[in-house]
């Protein structure tokens, strides 16, 4: 809204009748468009800014890994196991094979971020699609998708996870796919009801009037409309798929030693709960935090794509 | 000018000759299931049976109140809803068959919305609303644009300062100027508006009720304008069709049906239209209640059980539309010749 | 009236949300058993000048200063518990969808008798004859049986008369109703304009009705105010507006209407432009950018309020042009048409 007050006036008086104009003098500023406006509102948001700037260092960090970390990750010392969080070397403390451990959540966090993203995006592209075709179709199509999709929610997710895993044996690439198996249905179930609300606007019954096909409405009229809130509820799956993918590692059935992975480090660490618990917690502290990051930012886009419908 | 589908000859895609109704409907029928809470299956008659013509280049004003099925009409002469039966006759050419398949139909006849803002993609600029019926149709990508701001700066809306635009950033008048712009993208011959004005603040609407006129005379088109304002009907339209219960009760001229109404629910709808004049205030309201679902329409003659002349045989016969005068048609037993009401005129009219 | 004390008095009201002052200085006074419609387009502020008299806005979102008297109280000094008590009890509102004013998963009558009781004290049984008579001054068919539906079971005419007998629940000195008849069907929005006349008349009800249909407003009000851009720019008798308008905006207003086209095919009159930004008002007249008579000095300075006649007041500097021009007949004046609306 090029005025945003005057729209909030209108509301008051009458509502169902039309803002008044814009002011000629605001006439030639360029309009900004949606995303324009959800970054403008982003930006000014400052608790998702604050998550997003973590969540960017984190990523870089991650990126950098190989070239910044203090100590070589992989080289243990039988000497100098279980080091406190302040030591003079191990800045971080080291864990219980005398590892940096500093140096083991910086490029811990190239697969943990690698194997939680990974399977949202993927399932991102696969669920949206299904949905919006379920949702814009309907009929016996969305029948036959959604009753489908519905069998998956008869598990819960982390055992979904854990049985496809275990069927597709351990492995950086088996338990993507499954991660990726368990959110497909949820990103489609989101993707199918944003889709049929859509579906009944009349401009899409005007696209229709214009003689498009089916498959050019929802590409151009459609995806524009239903991406936003899709892609929200996909960022906040982002932390429930580091969960579990630290689950799956924990378990064995992810990322396998010598490589660091905040999950596996969690449970390699776990002997050394008693014995030096603050290093044995700081993996699960990295997911911790990282998980909000993700929750905060997607709770502020999803803030900020409020605009008006 | 030249992007501006300019038709300066409004019968440049004629078939049938200006006698011939540009479209033709007869026998419609549309109902839907509906489920009551005991289970019990119904149906809803939104439209059961509704004949009528459009003629070439006028404007055909339809009317009623909710649940008349004066959208579902629109909805089922767009295409967008099917129809359970009856036939469209496009300038002679039965819509649906090979002769004139949808796509090509649609190309012709185009629609406004009541909902200026939810009839326009909000993900959109002005510009590509326009432009996406050309686009879709083969017209090239830029020429599809630079039609989209002929036809802006034809609205009223100067295309540098609107064009890129999105919906919540122009007002509803504005944004009603674009839906019309829209409907013309395509080069229609014609344009149904279902209540296109209704939402608009009154000197707004009568701003581009002046732009309905002038498009009209400009392009050669020929409008169907679907609204409740009597007054905004009787302003626009050179002929009037009234509907109740998912039936035409009245058809006719425009003078003729809301100066002289037949159908005693025209009258009633005539006399329900506030009055002007502080001097002279409405007195008693000519119906009560108010209009009747068409989940279960009454037997016989729908407007019966409302009607101050309604006699017996109104509850068994379903009077049928039948001529009084020239043009006019009404579905009325008290208006037609032995019907065996007792108010029907003596012999039938020579029309 | 022999009672001197007005129903609903606003002195200087102004209304701000943020930086838009959608009310600016509205001087309105209704007296007892009176009718005033407040006409005026979207944007207007004759909704927002109506819920002021409720203050029903988000206390730290809004800014109400003036005065406001409606049913003999100062209601800007109002403690929480006594707003409460004078929303409904002394004045109550009525608005555009009735669905929203009842509660879904209760019966209407349910709803009316808890109303009566949260005022009074009174047993269920009274609240409960009472909600009947309600329902048959009202004129809703079988009352008895209707006091046992669900709001969604009602008709949209029903609903609206049943939120008319919710309103008048606690016997309110005046009654408040925003846009009551805009969604409703044509035969039943003048059967909805009649009951509210006729409670005016029975009940010696003070009614602000707030429209954006001139019809509306004369089929009910006694007087007619006319709001453009948070200002009353015309006041007078239903007469002495409709008939005899002395501001070029309700000129405008009366040209614009389909109803008023002297030929089928001729272009209406319209008001050229559309209205002011709210949040940053020109100078002088809010109405001089779109009128046909407006010189320099009413794009400089805003025009004090003139009685031209008893009761009759106006805010234009060029009243006497304008109503000669009206007299006059429909002459072209249009000037130049900058941006539709």
């Amino acid at each position: 809204m090029n005025a945003p007050i005057t729209a909030s006036a209108m509301a008051l008086d009458g509502g169902v009748l039309a803002p008044s104009d814009v002011a000629p003098e605001a006439a030639f500023v360029p309009s900004r468009g949606f995303w324009g406006h959800v970054g403008h509102r982003l930006v000014r948001d400052p608790v998702a800014m604050g998550a997003g700037a973590l969540i960017l260092l984190i990523v870089v960090i991650a990126i950098l890994a190989p070239w910044i970390t203090p100590m070589d990750p992989y080289k243990g010392s039988m000497l100098r196991r279980l080091k406190h969080v302040g030591d003079a070397t191990y800045w971080l403390g080291s864990d219980e094979l005398g590892r940096d451990m500093i140096s083991r959540l910086m490029l811990g966090a190239r697969l943990s971020l690698f194997i939680g993203v990974t399977p949202v995006l993927i399932a991102f592209v696969i669920g949206s699609a299904i949905g919006i075709l379920a949702g814009y179709v309907g009929g016996w199509l969305n029948t036959i998708l959604m009753r489908t999709i519905d069998v998956f929610f008869a598990f819960p997710s982390v055992l979904l996870a854990i049985a496809l895993s275990g069927a597709l044996g351990a492995g950086i690439f088996n338990s993507i796919v499954s991660l990726t198996c368990v959110f497909v249905p949820q990103i489609a179930r989101v993707a199918e009801s944003v889709t049929t609300g859509i579906r009944k606007r009349d401009y899409i019954d005007a696209a229709k009037l214009s003689g498009a096909s089916p498959l050019t409405i929802m590409r151009v009229q459609v995806l524009g409309n239903v991406v936003g809130p899709i892609f929200v509820y996909a960022t906040s799956l982002i932390s429930v798929s580091m969960i579990l993918a630290s689950g799956l590692s924990f378990l064995g059935l992810g990322v396998r030693p010598p490589e660091p992975e905040w999950g596996l480090m969690l449970n390699t660490l776990r002997t050394a709960i008693y014995a030096n618990p603050v290093v044995a917690a700081l993996p699960g502290v990295c997911i911790f935090v990282v998980s909000i990051a993700f929750n905060l930012f997607s709770d502020g886009l999803r803030a900020a794509m409020e605009i008006r419908q | 000018m030249s992007v501006i589908p300019s038709a300066p000859d409004p019968f440049a895609h004629d078939r049938g000759g200006p006698a011939q109704p540009l479209l033709s409907v007869s026998g419609l029928y549309k109902h839907f299931p509906v489920r009551k809470a005991g289970g019990k299956k119904q149906v809803v008659r939104a439209v059961d049976g509704v004949d009528f013509n459009v003629l070439k280049g006028e404007t055909l004003g339809i009317v009623g109140e909710s649940g008349c099925g004066k959208s579902t009409t629109a909805k089922l002469l767009m295409g967008l809803i099917e129809r359970d039966s009856g036939t469209l006759l496009y300038d002679g050419q039965a819509v649906g068959e090979r002769a004139m398949p949808w796509r090509s139909y649609r190309r012709q006849v185009q629609m406004v919305f009541q909902d200026s803002y939810a009839s326009l993609n909000p993900r959109m600029t002005v510009e590509q609303s326009i432009a996406f019926g050309p686009k879709v149709n083969g017209v090239p990508g830029r020429e599809a644009v630079e039609r989209a701001r002929a036809l802006l700066a034809r609205v009223g809306l100067e295309p540098k300062r609107f064009a890129g635009r999105y919906p919540h950033e122009i007002s509803g008048g504005q944004r009603q100027r674009v839906n019309i712009a829209r409907s013309l993208a395509l080069e229609p011959r014609l344009v149904l508006l279902d209540e296109a004005v209704s939402a608009l603040d009154k000197s707004v609407e009568a701003q581009v009720l002046n732009l309905l006129l002038d498009l009209k005379a400009e392009f050669g088109l020929t409008y169907i304008f679907i609204s409740h304002d009597l007054n905004v009907v009787r302003f626009i339209s050179d002929r009037v069709m009234v509907m109740y219960l998912g039936r035409v009760s009245e058809i006719g001229p425009s003078d003729t049906v809301l100066d002289a109404p037949a159908h005693p629910y025209t009258e009633a709808l005539l006399a329900s239209m506030p009055s002007l004049d502080p001097d002279n205030r409405t007195q008693v309201a000519l119906l009560q209640g108010d209009p009747p679902n068409p989940i279960d329409p009454p037997r016989g003659c729908r407007f019966h059980p409302r009607c101050g002349l309604a006699e017996p045989i109104c509850g068994d016969k379903e009077p049928p539309l039948d001529a009084v005068g020239p043009l006019h048609r009404v579905a009325c037993l008290a208006r037609q010749p032995s019907s065996g009401h007792s108010a029907a005129p003596a012999r039938a009219l020579a029309a | 009236m022999s009672n001197p004390e007005p129903a609903v008095t606003l002195e200087n009201l102004r209304v701000a949300f943020g930086k838009v002052q959608v009310v600016d200085g509205v001087d309105l006074t209704v007296e007892r058993g009176q009718a005033m419609a407040l006409i005026g387009e979207s944007g207007s502020g004759k909704s927002v000048t109506l819920r002021a008299i409720l203050r029903l806005f988000h206390e730290g979102r809004s800014r109400i200063e003036g005065r406001i008297l409606a049913a003999g109280r100062d209601v800007q000094a109002l403690s929480k518990r006594q707003l409460a008590d004078f929303r409904g009890g002394d004045v109550s509102m009525i608005f555009q969808e009735p669905l929203l004013a009842f509660d879904p998963v209760y019966t209407v009558g349910r709803q009316i008798t808890e109303a009566i009781q949260r005022h009074e004290k009174i047993s269920g049984e009274d609240a409960r004859k009472r909600a009947l008579a309600l329902f048959e001054r009202v004129r809703i068919p079988s009352p008895e049986r209707r006091l046992d539906n669900y709001p969604h079971e009602m008709s949209g005419g029903m609903r609206q008369r049943a939120m008319i007998a919710l309103a008048l629940a606690c016997r309110p000195q005046v009654l408040l109703a925003d846009e009551p008849t805009t969604a409703l069907d044509a035969t039943v929005q003048i059967q909805v304009l009649l009951l509210l006349r006729e409670l005016q008349r029975d009940l010696g009800l003070s009614i602000i009705i707030v429209t954006h249909d001139l019809g509306a407003a004369v089929e009910v009000a006694d007087r007619i105010a006319v709001m453009y851009a948070g200002k009353i720019v015309e006041t007078g008798t239903a007469h002495q507006v409709v008939l005899d308008p002395h501001h070029p905006y309700t000129i405008g207003l009366l040209r614009s209407r389909a109803e008023g086209a002297l030929a089928k095919g001729s272009r209406l009159q319209t008001i050229p432009g559309s209205p002011p930004d709210l949040a940053n008002r020109p100078p002088g007249c809010p109405f001089a950018p779109r009128c046909f008579l407006a010189e320099d000095q009413c794009r400089r300075e805003m025009p004090p309020v003139a009685e031209i006649a008893p009761g009759h007041r106006v805010a234009c500097w060029r009243t006497e042009d304008a109503a000669a021009a009206y007299r006059a007949g429909p002459t072209p004046v249009r000037a130049a048409e900058p941006v539709p609306a």
